[in-house]
């Protein structure tokens, strides 16, 4: 398989736990289970794929495995049903600004905690790192209260508009992007930096000429990763946006009418919002990984 | 004293840090001491902090005020104007006889149910998974991708996919159960009733399973070839290297996995939400889906507080708990 994502092995060395075949009831306990698992993975995205070529009345009937009909006007009906289209520039705004606004603040942040000791430094790491484990809900309200004051006394609507959204984005964009770049970061030698540094750059020089390009496939995973949880965001989505500033999260609810569920253009939907996340979560997925396990396995 | 050091938010003495990270900070005096003294990590901080104090450390300190507070509809366009009520919140949140009470202890309780179900089975899903994988074999690197997908897929996307799943008469689990397998002798409602805590743990764990099964598998990496070498030489059959040596190698991975599952699961919002909408049914009523109801519903802001403030503190108890627990079970076996 091309994908393989793992550290270069030696051909010869395929067996990589003992030097000697596994027994028989363990390749087959391996077959079995393995196969229920990746059905259980993978049903969900057959049913996606498949509900989303059904016409209505097929959809809104007993499942069927195989389609009965096969239609591409889900594909087409989706972008009418809803407005899509806007929904789905709204995200890529909000998903977008949230995701390049952390990684940038992060890449500062990250290089002061990998380069240098100073006082305090523990207390940041700790607060950055504990925030990730507080409950959006935490957040949520007071953030909505405070936008709705904000607008009230001056008459910035931070309340409903993409700009609010962002900004409470970051609360949970900004630490996993400080706490995933200090791991690359550290993972960069620190002579190379400090050679640069020999040799006539002043720190940012070193951090943008040297740690930063040698960074560049971890801050892009990080970047695609806040984009994918940007992007999959329910929780503020769902109290901070209005008819115009809605995000797919929230807008995809449309297609249940009073009368009608159009779940082959739900599921013609979900398909579309998923490709681009995908697509990128694949073609990244080596450093992806390699930054998420990164510092637990140590 | 090592157990609580994991813990401890006072900043540590210069020494002491040294010591902690192992030798990789010994390098530092090379950096000039203009600059390792100057302010400039300060500065690179400085956006960060900035930020940090606009939408976390502001807003939680707001959220403790709003919590003692009456904070009802009357006030949300001018909090500050909202009566003073002491512990009011607090003690309609904890009386558990009281209508408001009951409600969030039953809520609490679903989620802990739910959330020690939920983590108990994706971790063995994920560590089973990532044992047999350990070995390479024909279709490994395939497997391993489409393992991701549950990860990759935006999340309310899939967890669409699995309401229509789970739809009474057009879902695919009933057509098996009842059409194909005949095990329920009717179509049985998933969404609404006691069922919908089984669909909620399902979906949490086909979202979360794959990220135990990454972290494992990471770990398994790790693990030096000689000692399976040695132990097999030893006469030691496979399921018992993976007993001996491959389970106790996890415990550090496990150690931060099982926290960050049960954190992640524990304040899961975007299954209930997704699933049910914004009222989800008495059986499976996650406790962010109660206080985001009860806030927004009824506009009582002080209450929600109070409610996310307790939830918190709960959090914050469990994880300390857990990490003292667990640094300490770890320095006795590893000697």
């Amino acid at each position: 398989m091309a994908s393989s994502t793992h550290a270069p092995r030696s051909p010869g060395a395929t067996v990589h736990r003992s030097p000697t075949a596994p027994p028989q009831s363990f390749v087959w306990t391996r077959r079995v289970v393995l196969t229920l698992i990746t059905v259980f993975t993978l049903v969900p995205v057959y049913v996606m794929l498949s509900s989303s070529l059904k016409p209505l009345s097929d959809v809104s009937g007993k499942f069927s495995w195989i389609p009965n009909g096969f239609s591409i006007r889900p594909y087409v009906d989706i972008w009418s049903t809803i407005p899509l289209a806007r929904y789905f520039v709204n995200s890529l705004i909000v998903a977008g600004t949230a995701s390049i606004c952390s990684v940038v603040v992060a890449i500062f942040a990250a290089y002061s905690v990998s380069r240098y000791r100073f006082r305090g430094k523990r207390v940041f790491t700790v607060t950055v790192l504990s925030t990730q484990m507080f409950p959006g809900i935490l957040f949520l309200l007071p953030l909505f209260l405070i936008f709705v004051n904000i607008g009230n006394s001056t008459g910035i609507d931070l309340y409903g508009s993409r700009g609010g959204l962002i900004l409470t984005y970051l609360t949970f964009s900004l630490p996993f992007s400080i706490w995933m770049l200090i791991g690359y970061f550290d993972s960069i030698p620190k002579d190379l930096d400090e050679a640069a540094m020999v040799d006539g750059c002043g720190p940012l020089g070193a951090l943008f000429r040297v740690v930063v390009p040698a960074a560049i496939p971890g801050i892009v995973a990080v970047t695609l990763y806040a984009f994918m949880t940007a992007w999959g965001e329910v929780l503020f989505a769902s109290v901070m946006t209005n008819d115009n500033t809605r995000t797919l999260a929230v807008g995809l609810q449309g297609y249940s009418t009073q009368n009608d569920v159009y779940w082959n253009q739900i599921m013609a939907a979900s398909l579309v919002v998923s490709i681009p996340v995908v697509a990128g979560f694949l073609l990244l997925q080596r450093y992806l990984v390699a930054g998420l396990t990164a510092g637990a396995v140590k | 004293m090592t157990a609580t050091d994991t813990t401890s938010q006072v900043p540590q003495a210069a020494g002491d840090d040294v010591l902690k990270s192992g030798g990789a900070r010994g390098r530092f005096p090379r950096i000039p001491d203009r600059i390792r003294r100057g302010g400039l990590p300060y500065l690179l901080l400085l956006p960060a902090l900035v930020l940090e104090l606009l939408i976390h450390i502001l807003p939680m300190i707001i959220g403790m005020v709003m919590s003692f507070r009456g904070l009802t509809q009357f006030f949300i366009r001018n909090w500050s104007n909202a009566p003073w009520t002491g512990l009011h919140n607090y003690r309609v949140a904890v009386d558990f006889d009281a209508p408001i009470g009951k409600a969030l202890l039953h809520s609490f309780y679903v989620t802990l149910g739910f959330t020690l179900l939920a983590v108990g089975l994706s971790w063995l899903v994920g560590t089973g998974t990532a044992v047999l994988m350990q070995e390479n074999f024909r279709g490994r690197g395939l497997l391993r991708t489409i393992f991701l997908v549950p990860y990759a897929l935006p999340a309310y996307a899939a967890i669409i996919t699995w309401a229509f799943m789970f739809q009474r008469d057009n879902g695919l689990v009933n057509h098996v159960l009842h059409d194909q397998l005949h095990i329920t002798d009717k179509p049985s409602f998933w969404l609404i009733g006691d069922n919908s805590f089984y669909a909620l743990v399902i979906v949490a764990i086909w979202k979360s399973w794959p990220f135990a099964f990454l972290m494992v598998m990471a770990a398994l990496q790790n693990i030096p070839r000689e000692l399976y070498e040695a132990a097999s030489i030893d006469g030691a059959g496979l399921w018992q290297q993976i007993r001996k040596i491959t389970m106790p190698s996890l415990r550090p991975v496990n150690q931060v996995l099982v926290l960050v599952l049960f954190l992640w699961t524990f304040n899961d919002f975007n299954t209930p939400y997704v699933l049910f909408g914004k009222s989800a049914p008495e059986s499976a009523d996650l406790i962010s889906i109660h206080i985001y109801q009860s806030s927004f519903d009824t506009w009582n802001f002080g209450s929600g507080s109070a409610m996310s403030v307790l939830l918190l503190l709960f959090l914050l108890v469990v994880t300390t708990v857990y990490l003292i627990f667990t640094s300490r079970g770890r320095k006795t076996s590893d000697g």
